[in-house]
C-alpha cells in the first residue's frame, strides 16, 4: 500500500522542486478570466454612489433623475431618508446601464442631501478621542515576576521599582511609536458579475472564499444555497478582505434579477478603498527597561488605534511582539472613527504589533550602545513560541547574507557620504499557519488521465500548482499530467484562503485523496504482477514492484485495468479532528534591512533586505520564494509609503486614488535576498502556511535601520520624508 | 442644521453645486486643493455628447468595428466589445499601468485613451503576446514567477515588452529606472526585474 506520509527529505520526485506555475502563461497573456473580465452577452454595468460626508443623516435621496439618462436601465437607493451614514463612501445608491458613460452620468443625476453630524477620524490623538467620547473597549493585562503583588497600586509601585533598577544598572527607554491605517488595495476591486437562469444564480465573485459565500447570497435573496453557484477562477488580490458576498454583491444579484440581464457591479477605486478593507492603526506609549546586557526586564505600555466604526485596537495578546519579558503590563484602548470597519489584513495584528514594539527593543540597543543583533539574540529566551533555537539559527544565516557584523555601526555613528547615512535594522516574527479543512475529489480515469476537484481558490499563492505537485508526487506522475479544478462552490468544500491555511489544507486533502485512489489502483494491478498491493509503488509514470523497474506496468496500462469506470475518491482533512503527520503549525522568521537616509531631504532608500523563513516542508521553492519577495515589498510599502489620510472636518478619505495613495514602484525596493530555511527538523514537521509571516517584520526592521542610520528614532510609520525631517529637527 | 444639497447641474459637473454640495467646510478644503478646483472650473458648462458612432479599431493585426461614444475609452471598447480583457481597469487615471497596451508600438494606458483617438492606429494588447508560442516576455514572467494574483501582470508584460523593444540591451539599473509605470500590490517587482533581465540575456530556453 502507498504510504500516506510525505517521502523522506531528499527522496521526493516533485516536492521541493521549482516547476513554473501551471496557470502562469494564462495569467501573463491575458487569457485568465478574473471576475472583472467575465462579460456574458447582454451584460449591464452597475456602479455605486458613495456618501460624500463621513457622518450624516440622509434628508433626501431620489434616483429617478438617473433613469432619465439615455442608456441607464435601472437605479436604486440603498439607504432611506432618515438613515444615518457612518463613513464617507458608504454606498447609498446604484445605477445600472449599458455603458460606463451612461452609468457615470446617471450617478451624477441622483439627488442626495444630508445633515452633517459630528465627525471623528483622528486615531493618533488619544486625548482628543477621549474628549470626543470616541474611545471604547479599554482593557489591560499585567504579568509580574513576583506573583504575590496583586493590588493595582502595589503593581504600580513594583513597575516603578523595576524601572528604577534598570535605570541604575542598564537602560530605560520611554518611547512613542505608531503605524497608520493602510488599505488592502486589491488591484481587482471587490465585486461580482451575477447572472440568473430561472431561479438559479451564478455569482462570479472576486473572492478568497469560494466554498463559503453561496449562503451569503442565498439568505438575503431568500433562495436556497443549493440554487447559488459561486464561481471564481482567478482573484485579483484579497489579502484578507474578500471573504464575503458583501452587500453590493447581493445588490448586484438583485439588479440582475430585476433587469433580467447579467449585471456586473465592481467598486470604483475610491469606493474600494473607502469600503472594502483597511488594516487597523496602532499607536503606543512604552516604558521599557533592560539590564546592562540589553535583556528586557520590564515592559509597561498603553496602546490605541482604530479599526474604523468598530473601534477596536490592535489586540493586546501580541504586545510586546514575540518577546514576553518577565514583568509586563499592557493597556489598550480602541478609538471609534467614521470609517468603514477594518477587515483582516494579511497577518492580522502582527505587523502593527511588531512595528510598534520591536522598535522599543532596538531603542534599548541604542541606549546601551550595544549591537542590535545582540539585543535580539539575548532576548530570545523570552520568545512566546518556543522557537528560540530556530530564531538563533535564522539570525546567523541572515547576518551572513547581510554581512551584518562587518556593516554594523552603533546608532547614528556611521560614516556619512555628504548628507546620506546608512544603517541596519532587524526584527523577528511568528505565525500559526495550520491548514484549513479541505475536501477534494480525485479521479483516475481508465485512460490514465487524473483530475482533482475542490472549492478552493488561488489568491496568488499558486494553489493549482501546489495541488498538481502533491497529486503528481503521490501518483508518480509529472506535474502536467494532473488536471486541477478549483474555483466553484459546486466542487467539494475547501476552506477560505485566510491565515496562511491554503497550501497546507489543499495538500492535506489531495495527498489523502490521491493516496487512497492509488491504493485502489494498486489493488487492481497487483494480481496482474503476481504481487501484493503493499509491494507496489508508483514512480516515474509506472506502477511496479518496489525497486524493480522490470516488474511493472506503465501508468496508462495500469489504468487500463479499470475497465470502464474511473476511480473516484474523496480526500478529507478536518482541522482539529483529523490526525496528521502531513502538516503542522507555527513558524519563526528573521528579517534584516539596510537603508540609506538623506538627512537633507528625509528620503529613505532601500539598499538591501534579507528574509530568512521557515515553513516546515516546502512544496514549491519558487512559489515559496515569490511569497516572501512579495511580502517584503508589501512591508516596504507600509514602512515608507502608504497610509490612509483623512480630512478631520468632513471625514473624507483624501487619498483614495492610486495617484495619491503612495506605493513603492519597481525601482524603490532595493536588493531583496530570500532564504528558505528547511533543515530536516523543519521538513519533518510537514507543511506550514507561509502567506502571512514574511509580511510582518519589514516595517519594524526598516524603522530600526532608519534609526541606526540617523541615531534618531522616526516614531511613526510610514517614514515619509516629512516625518524623517521632523524627527531629525526634534532631536536637535 | 440646513440641508446640504449634493445634486449636480443638468449640464454635468457644476462648480457652484460642487462647492455647495460638499458643505461649507468641505468647500474650504476643496478651495485649498488646487487640482479639485481646477477640475471643477474646467468641467463647468461642459455638455455630455452621447451620440454613438461606429468606428474601426485595428487591434492585434485585425480590423474590428466597435460602437463608441466620444467618452468611450479604448479600455471599455476592447474589454466589453472585443472581449479582450487582458488589459485591466485598476484606476481611472492610469497610474497603475494595468491597462497598458501598445499604440503604434508605444506603451500607453488604454484607460486614459479615448477609443475615437485610436481609430487609424495600430493597437496591440497583451493577448497578441500569447497563443501557441508565447512571446519571450510572458514566458520569462512565468519562468521567473513574476506574478502572484496576476491582475497587474498583463499590463506589466506589455510595459516590459515595450521597454525592451526600445532598450534590448538594458542593464538591471536601467530596468529599475525605466519600469516604474506599473503597480503590483502582491509585490512581484523583484521577479519582474529577473524576468526582464532574462529576456535581455536571450530568454529562458
Amino acid at each position: 500500500m502507498a504510504d500516506m506520509n510525505w517521502p523522506k527529505q531528499g527522496t521526493a520526485a516533485v516536492l521541493g522542486a521549482t516547476p513554473d506555475r501551471i496557470d502562469g502563461i494564462a495569467k501573463a497573456t491575458g487569457a485568465a478570466k478574473y471576475t472583472y473580465d467575465i462579460t456574458p452577452d447582454k451584460m449591464l454595468l452597475a456602479r455605486a454612489l458613495g456618501c460624500p460626508h463621513g457622518h450624516c443623516q440622509i434628508t433626501a435621496i431620489d434616483v429617478s433623475p438617473a433613469l432619465q439618462v439615455p442608456g441607464v436601465v435601472a437605479a436604486r437607493a440603498l439607504k432611506n431618508v432618515g438613515a444615518q451614514v457612518n463613513w464617507e463612501g458608504d454606498l447609498v445608491a446604484v445605477v445600472v446601464g449599458e455603458t460606463e458613460g451612461a452609468v457615470a452620468e446617471g450617478l451624477k443625476e441622483i439627488k442626495f442631501a444630508f445633515n452633517p453630524l459630528d465627525v471623528w477620524v483622528d486615531d493618533s490623538d488619544l486625548a482628543g478621542a477621549e474628549k470626543a467620547g470616541r474611545t471604547q473597549g479599554a482593557g489591560d493585562n499585567t504579568k509580574l515576576d513576583n506573583k504575590d503583588i496583586k493590588k493595582p497600586e502595589e503593581q504600580d509601585a513594583e513597575f516603578k521599582r523595576l524601572l528604577d533598577e534598570c535605570k541604575k544598572d542598564g537602560a530605560v527607554v520611554e518611547g512613542e511609536y505608531g503605524i497608520h491605517v493602510i488599505t488592502h488595495m486589491c488591484l481587482e476591486p471587490h465585486g461580482s458579475t451575477c447572472e440568473w437562469e430561472g431561479d438559479k444564480l451564478t455569482a462570479h465573485l472576486s473572492t478568497q472564499n469560494v466554498s463559503g459565500t453561496a449562503g451569503q447570497f442565498a439568505t438575503p435573496l431568500q433562495i436556497a444555497a443549493t440554487d447559488v453557484t459561486v464561481h471564481c477562477d482567478y482573484v485579483g488580490g484579497g489579502f484578507g478582505s474578500k471573504f464575503g458576498a458583501d452587500s453590493w454583491g447581493v445588490v448586484c444579484a438583485q439588479l440582475a434579477k430585476e433587469t433580467g440581464r447579467p449585471v456586473k457591479l465592481m467598486l470604483d477605486r475610491d469606493l474600494e478603498l473607502k469600503n472594502a478593507g483597511t488594516r487597523p492603526s496602532g499607536f503606543i506609549q512604552v516604558k521599557i527597561g533592560a539590564n546592562k546586557e540589553g535583556v528586557v526586564q520590564v515592559w509597561d505600555s498603553k496602546h490605541w488605534g482604530t479599526s474604523g466604526i468598530q473601534g477596536g485596537p490592535v489586540t493586546q495578546g501580541v504586545i510586546p511582539y514575540v518577546f514576553d519579558p518577565p514583568n509586563r503590563r499592557r493597556k489598550s484602548i480602541g478609538i471609534n472613527t467614521n470609517a468603514a470597519g477594518a477587515r483582516a489584513w494579511r497577518a492580522p495584528n502582527h505587523p502593527q504589533a511588531c512595528a510598534i514594539t520591536q522598535v522599543a527593543y532596538d531603542d534599548i540597543a541604542r541606549a546601551l550602545g550595544i549591537d542590535s543583533y545582540d539585543v535580539f539574540l539575548r532576548n530570545l529566551p523570552t520568545v512566546t513560541n518556543n522557537k528560540a533555537e530556530v530564531y538563533k539559527a535564522e539570525m546567523e544565516i541572515a547576518a551572513k547574507l547581510m554581512d551584518w557584523r562587518k556593516k554594523w555601526h552603533p546608532h547614528g555613528k556611521g560614516p556619512a557620504k555628504g548628507s546620506v547615512v546608512t544603517g541596519l535594522g532587524m526584527a523577528i516574527h511568528t505565525w500559526g499557519g495550520a491548514p484549513h479543512s479541505s475536501t477534494c475529489t480525485v479521479k483516475i480515469h481508465p485512460d490514465g488521465a487524473v483530475e482533482t476537484f475542490l472549492g478552493s481558490q488561488d489568491l496568488g499563492t499558486g494553489t493549482r500548482t501546489v495541488i498538481a505537485m502533491v497529486v503528481a508526487e503521490t501518483l508518480g506522475l509529472p506535474v502536467d499530467a494532473i488536471s486541477v479544478n478549483i474555483g466553484s462552490s459546486k466542487y467539494p468544500t475547501s476552506g477560505s484562503s485566510g491565515g496562511s491555511t491554503t497550501v497546507g489544507g489543499v495538500s492535506e486533502s489531495n495527498r489523502r485523496g490521491a493516496t487512497d485512489a492509488l491504493n485502489l489502483l494498486l489493488a487492481k494491478v497487483a494480481p496482474k504482477l503476481d504481487a501484493q498491493p503493499e509491494d507496489l509503488e508508483a514512480v516515474k509514470g509506472r506502477i511496479q514492484v518496489k525497486g524493480n523497474t522490470a516488474k511493472g506496468l506503465s501508468w496508462k496500462e495500469a489504468c487500463g485495468l479499470l475497465g470502464m469506470t474511473p476511480i473516484e475518491v474523496q480526500g478529507n482533512f478536518q482541522r482539529g479532528v483529523t490526525q496528521t503527520n502531513l502538516s503542522s503549525n507555527g513558524v519563526a522568521g528573521v528579517q534584516m534591512a539596510e537603508v540609506a537616509v538623506d538627512r537633507e531631504t528625509g528620503v529613505v532608500k532601500m539598499l538591501k533586505f534579507v528574509a530568512v523563513q521557515d515553513m516546515g516542508l516546502i512544496i514549491n521553492r519558487k512559489l515559496a520564494a515569490s511569497q516572501i519577495y512579495g511580502a517584503v515589498i508589501m512591508g516596504i510599502a507600509a514602512a515608507l509609503y502608504e497610509e490612509r489620510i483623512m480630512d478631520p472636518t468632513t471625514g473624507k478619505f483624501l487619498n483614495a486614488e492610486l495617484a495619491d495613495y503612495k506605493l513603492p514602484r519597481l525601482g524603490d525596493t532595493g536588493q531583496i535576498v530570500v532564504e528558505l530555511y528547511e533543515p530536516e527538523s523543519e521538513y519533518n514537521r510537514g507543511v506550514v502556511g507561509l502567506g502571512e509571516p514574511p509580511v510582518i517584520a519589514p516595517p519594524a526592521a526598516i524603522a530600526n535601520a532608519v534609526c541606526n542610520a540617523l541615531g534618531v528614532r522616526v516614531g511613526t510609520l510610514p517614514m515619509t520624508p516629512k516625518r524623517v525631517l521632523d524627527a531629525i529637527a526634534k532631536a536637535k | 442644521m440646513k440641508d446640504q444639497e449634493h445634486q449636480n447641474g443638468k449640464s454635468g459637473f457644476n462648480r457652484r453645486d460642487f462647492l455647495r454640495g460638499s458643505g461649507a467646510a468641505a468647500a474650504a478644503t476643496a478651495l485649498a486643493t488646487a487640482p479639485q478646483l481646477a477640475f471643477a472650473q474646467a468641467a463647468d458648462d461642459k455638455k455630455v455628447v452621447r451620440d454613438q458612432t461606429t468606428i474601426t479599431l485595428n487591434v492585434n493585426g485585425g480590423d474590428h468595428k466597435v460602437i463608441v461614444e466620444p467618452r468611450t475609452t479604448l479600455l471599455e471598447a476592447i474589454r466589453y466589445q472585443l472581449k479582450l480583457t487582458g488589459a485591466k481597469p485598476v484606476s481611472p487615471d492610469g497610474v497603475a499601468g494595468a491597462a497598458t497596451v501598445l499604440v503604434d508600438g508605444k506603451a500607453m494606458n488604454a484607460d486614459t485613451l479615448l477609443a475615437l483617438e485610436c481609430a487609424g492606429k495600430k493597437v496591440r494588447t497583451v493577448e497578441s503576446l500569447g497563443g501557441e508560442k508565447p512571446d519571450a516576455v510572458p514566458a520569462a514572467f512565468v519562468h521567473n514567477d513574476a506574478q502572484q494574483c496576476g491582475f497587474c501582470t498583463p499590463g506589466f508584460v506589455v510595459a516590459v515588452r515595450a521597454f525592451l523593444n526600445a532598450h534590448p540591451q538594458a542593464t538591471e539599473a536601467e530596468i529599475r529606472h525605466g519600469l516604474n509605470g506599473n503597480i503590483c500590490r502582491c509585490g512581484t517587482y523583484a521577479n519582474v526585474i529577473q524576468a526582464a533581465m532574462e529576456v535581455v540575456k536571450g530568454g529562458s530556453k
